[in-house]
């Protein structure tokens, strides 16, 4: 790339060479895309054999040990359900006589679902799964887990989304721009980040509440919305929800900007130094277009990875976010039961989140291929 | 020696790994500073409460009556003791795993990979928590809890050291090493080890500051290490959960959460210099999983 001359960059001086060009790259790509074209047509069995199948019955194995795991763990944990139940009621001043007390153990146990041997419940529970169950919760019985989880579920979907895809966006121009580009702003951008980028979401949650919340009370201390506060459609009560979510929201996407900004330039400072990209600054291709239309289009492909496995994760919700602002969402009510020993709640995050991390992983796998043509020939 | 003076020479010439270095000092030798405390770390009311900073007490005194200064110098030397255990040993199991795998292939590859897979597909903080829960008695020993964090941390370096096995198994120094009657164990020492001593290195520091922010985590939720043994997670909770805010005891607060921000940057630019110092090409590494 030494012997150009010096106007080679300005794409007027040489529009008729730059067409012609660009006719040939366009030519080039069609063949390309032919080649490929053809080729697919041939190996489809051999990479449904190859790339397919492996991958299935690796879906299919890990989510079920994942899932078995997520029956047994709960129930090792030394907090018996039946026996806070009594002691629930005994607070209340309930006298249970000693002889009374055998049988209405008996009767919780045949509740809760957990009479039987330990293999017995497993059975049970992998018979309730393809029904799409859990049983009912056992802190809050006789409410469905599931019914328990979808009040939730909102708040922690709601926010994770709008920050996940919210900071992935911000983070892929922002990191592809810096990346590509080099001056003092984009130095002081990275520097900036270089700091931010280490602290942990829990410390950069505190250090938020601390600032807006105790020294400059711009944002409510905590909570999902106002004190007895009911959900409707009103105006003050989506003012409501919105003031109490943007201190999480704010914390998540300043740790998610930071991390995927990160990422995103060190791919795209990988790519900038490829040849076709030399290739089209030597032909005078506008900057801009380089870098929107073929540098950052290029290094997606990792950050959509990325992106699909962060979504695999949301279920399992930001549970020290949530605990910081006391966030009413799924990190809340799972660590409520964990303290409160609700085997079944537990189960079923856990299988939730499970089977959302190992179906986005195997759907990642599954396009991956149409992204990437050359996946197919692994 | 000299080979290692001019490593120290080069690592130097980024600014990051200077500003690392001495901030890893500092915390380095607030931890053994701790082995000079004049106040018993877990014993309350040695000193008068809610005192700010001062010249005989420079961080400040809890509303417990402890000097926060000494408090800081515990809390860092059991940080970085759990950090270490959890990350050496989690190490030590990414290796054998990793190489085990690699080495053999077949039937204890796939049983191995399928292990570890499971154990990345867990919510990690879920099971930690519960596992946490279920031995609470066992993991609020120091050694302990950094053996639980070594367990859940080792899988995904166990897959990077087993891909690059794979590629150097079929290297032709392999064919020329198993020709000429090199034991196995010695050829895995000797001849594959060196090449994947990079990402174990890059990986331990990571790996380090992941143990101390479960650690804190852990605390944070109220689990984890006795609450009374200082580390800078339980500073930290006893902090807010006493309401050091409320108290206005800022310094009280602040101590934890300002050493645990440099820790981290310190820790995070030290694998950031030392693993683009080791390869180039490991930057892709950086963006890991976790």
């Amino acid at each position: 790339m030494t012997i150009l001359p010096e106007n080679f960059e300005n794409e007027r001086t040489l529009s008729p060479m730059f067409s012609s060009f660009m006719k040939e790259f366009k030519l080039n790509q069609l063949f390309r895309k032919c080649s490929i074209r053809k080729e697919k047509g041939i190996p489809v069995g051999r990479f449904i054999k190859n790339y397919l199948v492996p991958r299935f019955v690796q879906y299919i194995l890990v989510t079920f040990l994942g899932l078995s795991t997520a029956f047994f763990l709960p129930r090792f944990l030394p907090m018996d359900p039946i026996k806070q139940q009594l002691s629930q009621y005994q607070a209340f001043g309930v006298y249970i006589p000693p002889e009374q007390l055998e049988e209405i153990m008996g009767t919780l146990k045949q509740l809760y679902g957990l009479e039987g041997t330990l293999f017995e419940q497993y059975i049970n529970f992998w018979k309730r799964l393809f029904k799409g169950e859990f049983g009912p919760s056992l802190a809050r019985y006789p409410t469905p887990v599931i019914q328990v989880i979808a009040q939730s579920l909102p708040w922690t979907v709601g926010l994770l989304i709008l920050t996940t895809v919210l900071s992935w966006i911000v983070a892929v121009i922002a990191g592809g721009i810096a990346g590509y580009y080099r001056g003092r702003w984009m130095e002081i951008l990275d520097g900036i980040v270089m700091v931010v980028r280490p602290i942990p979401y829990y410390i950069m949650s505190l250090l938020c509440l601390i600032l807006f919340a105790y020294l400059f009370p711009i944002f409510p201390l905590s909570g999902g919305i106002g004190v007895g506060r009911e959900l409707s459609l009103s105006w003050e009560t989506m003012k409501s929800i919105v003031l109490h979510g943007t201190l999480p929201a704010l914390t998540l996407l300043i740790v998610g900007i930071a991390w995927q900004f990160q990422s995103m330039k060190l791919i795209i400072q990988g790519v900038r130094s490829e040849d076709y990209v030399w290739y089209m600054k030597a032909a005078g291709v506008k900057e801009q277009r380089i870098v929107f239309r073929y540098v950052i289009r290029n290094a997606m492909l990792p950050m959509i990875t990325q992106l699909g496995l962060q979504f695999g994760t949301i279920f399992s919700g930001a549970l020290v976010t949530e605990m910081v602002f006391a966030y009413p969402g799924v990190g809340w009510i799972l660590y409520d039961a964990v303290m409160r020993g609700d085997y079944n709640l537990i189960m079923g995050i856990m299988c939730i989140s499970v089977v959302a991390v190992t179906t986005s992983i195997f759907l990642l796998d599954l396009i991956y291929p149409l992204f990437d043509p050359r996946v197919r020939y692994r | 020696m000299r080979k290692s003076k001019s490593l120290f020479r080069d690592l130097t010439k980024d600014s990051r790994f200077t500003i690392a270095f001495v901030i890893l000092l500092v915390l380095v030798s607030l931890a053994i500073l701790s082995c000079f405390s004049p106040y018993h770390p877990q014993r309350m009311y040695q000193v008068p409460r809610g005192r700010p900073p001062s010249w005989t007490h420079p961080l400040g005194t809890n509303w417990l009556g402890q000097d926060v200064f000494w408090q800081l110098t515990f809390a860092v030397k059991n940080s970085l003791l759990i950090a270490i255990v959890a990350s050496s040993i989690s190490r030590v199991i990414a290796i054998l795993v990793g190489m085990g795998a690699g080495y053999r292939g077949g039937v204890i590859d796939r049983i191995l990979m399928t292990a570890g897979d499971t154990t990345m597909v867990l919510p990690i903080l879920v099971v930690l928590i519960l596992v946490s829960t279920i031995l609470r008695e066992w993991a609020r020993y120091l050694t302990n809890l950094g053996l639980l964090l070594a367990f859940f941390s080792w899988a995904w370096d166990a897959r990077v050291i087993r891909s690059q096995i794979l590629s150097l198994r079929e290297r032709e120094f392999t064919f020329v090493a198993v020709l000429s009657g090199m034991r196995t164990i010695k050829l895995v020492l000797k001849q594959y080890l060196p090449h994947v001593l990079p990402v174990i290195l890059s990986t331990l520091i990571n790996n380090m500051s992941w143990a101390i922010g479960m650690e804190i985590t852990l605390a944070y939720l109220g689990l984890g290490i006795d609450p009374t043994v200082p580390t800078i997670g339980t500073m930290l909770q006893t902090a807010i959960y006493r309401q050091a805010l409320f108290l206005r005891l800022w310094w009280w607060l602040l101590t934890p959460i300002i050493t645990g921000i440099f820790l981290f940057i310190a820790l995070y630019w030290l694998s950031v210099v030392v693993s683009e110092y080791l390869d180039p090409r490991t930057r892709f590494q950086r963006i890991g999983i976790r």
